[in-house]
């Protein structure tokens, strides 16, 4: 079976972001980028379906600008098939996304699509479901555990008061949890056999998607800064504090 | 002008981020109705009547919507959502499961988990783990948005009067099923509800190590929680997870014990009102964040805690 994987590139997790001062976004010039740590996790769950000889080919699958090229190549290294880059320099809303995603299924016939759960820039957690929708598939959002089993796949997911395992019938579309798999690295080898893996390039035009949105975003600001705090000498200070001055217990 | 309101319920109950959520509504402004989908779900229908500010209740009983699968329930709300000038939902994980499903369907965009309302089309929301804040407006015809609980102060769960409406309509899109569901169970507060939280990170060393927080805990009235690396480490189960992929909590009291303060853990717990810090670590990033840090060993500080209050 086909496996379609997308990939975000996002600036590094580790990266303190920093608020332009117009206001108008992050500032976002000479910041570390990396994959979005969910679409890795997406990644290793396709690569480790291809090992248990469940997945036939994995394609991974980027919109974004040209330089998410070099998050396709990591994917490669991975062990990803080969790569798909929908060119688009504007920033895209999530609906966009899942509008071109919808396009490159329309065109590979996947039997199994999956996306991280959210971006950790926009935090929007939309994508997935989104293309849920629109190729009207099941979804299996914020998995903990895949198993493909004939036609259908139970998909474990992590809920707010625990798990709950559901079963879907295939193609279906699955989001990655944090705890689904740990990623592997790219070794050097890897690496350079990436470079020699396919990776074709299409405009949102080519695919005849239309990106334009409701959503606008106004201004971008800093959260207001907490005042400082005060470091206490031992407990029986702090309990005092606690109970005179912030009067909380 | 409209706005209906997803009812997050276990078809016994009213969750309380639905409170919050209509909070949100009401601060949107125009008549409040809340959709309740489930199976047998006639005393959460009655609940939701009860709530301050619903002018009227839709309950949506049928047998494809007893576990909120998205490919069932999404196409009802988009249906019914499709007369309305704002669709909302808590945050939760069935908001944010279900909802961007019916925001495709009506083919807008979603607003995720606003944390205030500017106006009828305008809202704030923290992007890149809470580090800006976004102000994003949307000229879609029908609003979709998540609302993030901790952001808004509930309503009174009770004081309202609403007639309770049938809804027929019933979607089995026949391509989902639910297994089965494995729930924690807990007797203290729910983790994001409670008005003092006491979190253990990697420095609470094993899972036996919590038994401490829960004492602390228990004595407060507090619920507990965790950081990722005490969750991965396998400490605790995941859903005590606070942070950018765990729960967003802003209680009264937060106590961070054993836990260095990474960005994507202060993204749950940031807005809390007053924050303790108990680490041995003095140059740990918690304690830019803490109104009150405590530099010591959180094995003798946390006992003496308990004790004293």
């Amino acid at each position: 079976m086909k496996v379609l994987v997308a990939v975000k590139r996002v600036v590094d997790y580790n990266v303190k972001v920093r608020v332009k001062a117009d206001n108008s976004g992050v500032d976002l010039a000479n910041v570390k980028m990396s994959m979005n740590p969910f679409c890795e996790i997406a990644v290793e769950e396709a690569v480790r379906l291809k090992e248990k000889g469940v997945a036939t080919e994995i394609v991974v699958v980027s919109i974004g600008p040209t330089t998410a090229q070099e998050q396709l190549r990591t994917a490669l290294a991975l062990g990803a098939d080969r790569a798909i880059l929908v060119e688009s320099a504007e920033e895209l809303t999530s609906l966009a996304v899942a509008k071109l995603l919808k396009a490159v299924v329309d065109k590979e016939q996947p039997q199994l699509v999956i996306l991280g759960k959210q971006a950790i820039d926009s935090d929007n957690n939309q994508t997935g479901q989104m293309l849920a929708a629109l190729t009207g598939y099941g979804q299996g959002t914020f998995a903990s555990k895949v198993e493909v089993s004939g036609d259908s796949v139970a998909v474990t997911r992590e809920i707010d008061g625990g798990a709950q395992t559901v079963s879907l019938k295939l193609p279906a579309i699955v989001t990655t949890d944090l705890r689904l798999n740990e990623p592997r690295y790219a070794s050097l080898p890897n690496i350079m056999k990436a470079k020699k893996k396919p990776l074709e390039s299409l405009t949102p035009d080519a695919l005849g998607v239309s990106t334009a949105s409701t959503n606008k975003t106004v201004k971008v600001e800093a959260p207001a800064a907490r005042s400082a705090g005060i470091k206490v000498k031992s407990v029986a200070e702090l309990v005092e504090k606690l109970k005179n001055e912030a009067k909380v217990i | 002008m409209a706005i209906l309101v997803i009812a997050e319920h276990d078809n016994k109950v009213v969750a309380p981020a639905t409170l919050n959520t209509v909070a949100a509504a009401a601060k949107i402004g125009g008549d409040i109705h809340v959709l309740v989908a489930g199976q047998g779900a006639d005393a959460v229908a009655q609940a939701a009547a009860k709530i301050a500010g619903v002018s009227k209740v839709l309950l949506a009983d049928n047998a494809a919507y007893a576990h909120q699968l998205p490919e069932n329930v999404a196409p009802l709300i988009a249906e019914l959502g499709a007369g309305y000038s704002h669709i909302l939902a808590a945050a939760t994980s069935n908001g944010k499961n279900i909802l961007p499903r019916v925001a495709a369907q009506l083919d807008v965009d979603q607003i995720s988990e606003i944390v205030s309302v500017e106006n009828a089309d305008t809202f704030k929301r923290p992007i890149y783990a809470g580090n800006a804040i976004a102000t994003v407006q949307s000229t879609a015809s029908v609003k979709v948005i998540t609302v993030r609980a901790t952001g808004f102060d509930p309503v009174a769960a009770e004081g309202g009067s609403a007639a309770v409406e049938a809804v027929a309509a019933a979607h089995d899109a026949g391509i989902s099923s639910f297994v089965g569901e494995e729930l924690a169970k807990s007797d203290r507060p729910e983790l994001t509800a409670a008005k003092i939280v006491v979190s253990g990170g990697r420095g609470m060393q094993n899972g036996d190590n919590f038994k401490h927080l829960y004492a602390l805990a228990d004595k407060l009235g507090a619920a507990v929680g965790a950081s990722r690396a005490a969750v991965d480490a396998g400490f605790v189960p995941n859903d005590m997870q606070v942070g950018q992929t765990g729960k967003i909590v802003a209680p009264q009291l937060y106590i961070a014990v054993g836990i260095s303060g990474a960005i994507q853990h202060l993204a749950g717990m940031k807005d809390s009102k007053v924050i303790v810090a108990i680490n041995k670590d003095e140059e740990a990033p918690i304690f830019q964040v803490a109104d009150y840090g405590l530099v010591a060993d959180l094995f003798e500080a946390v006992p003496e805690l308990e004790k004293l209050v």
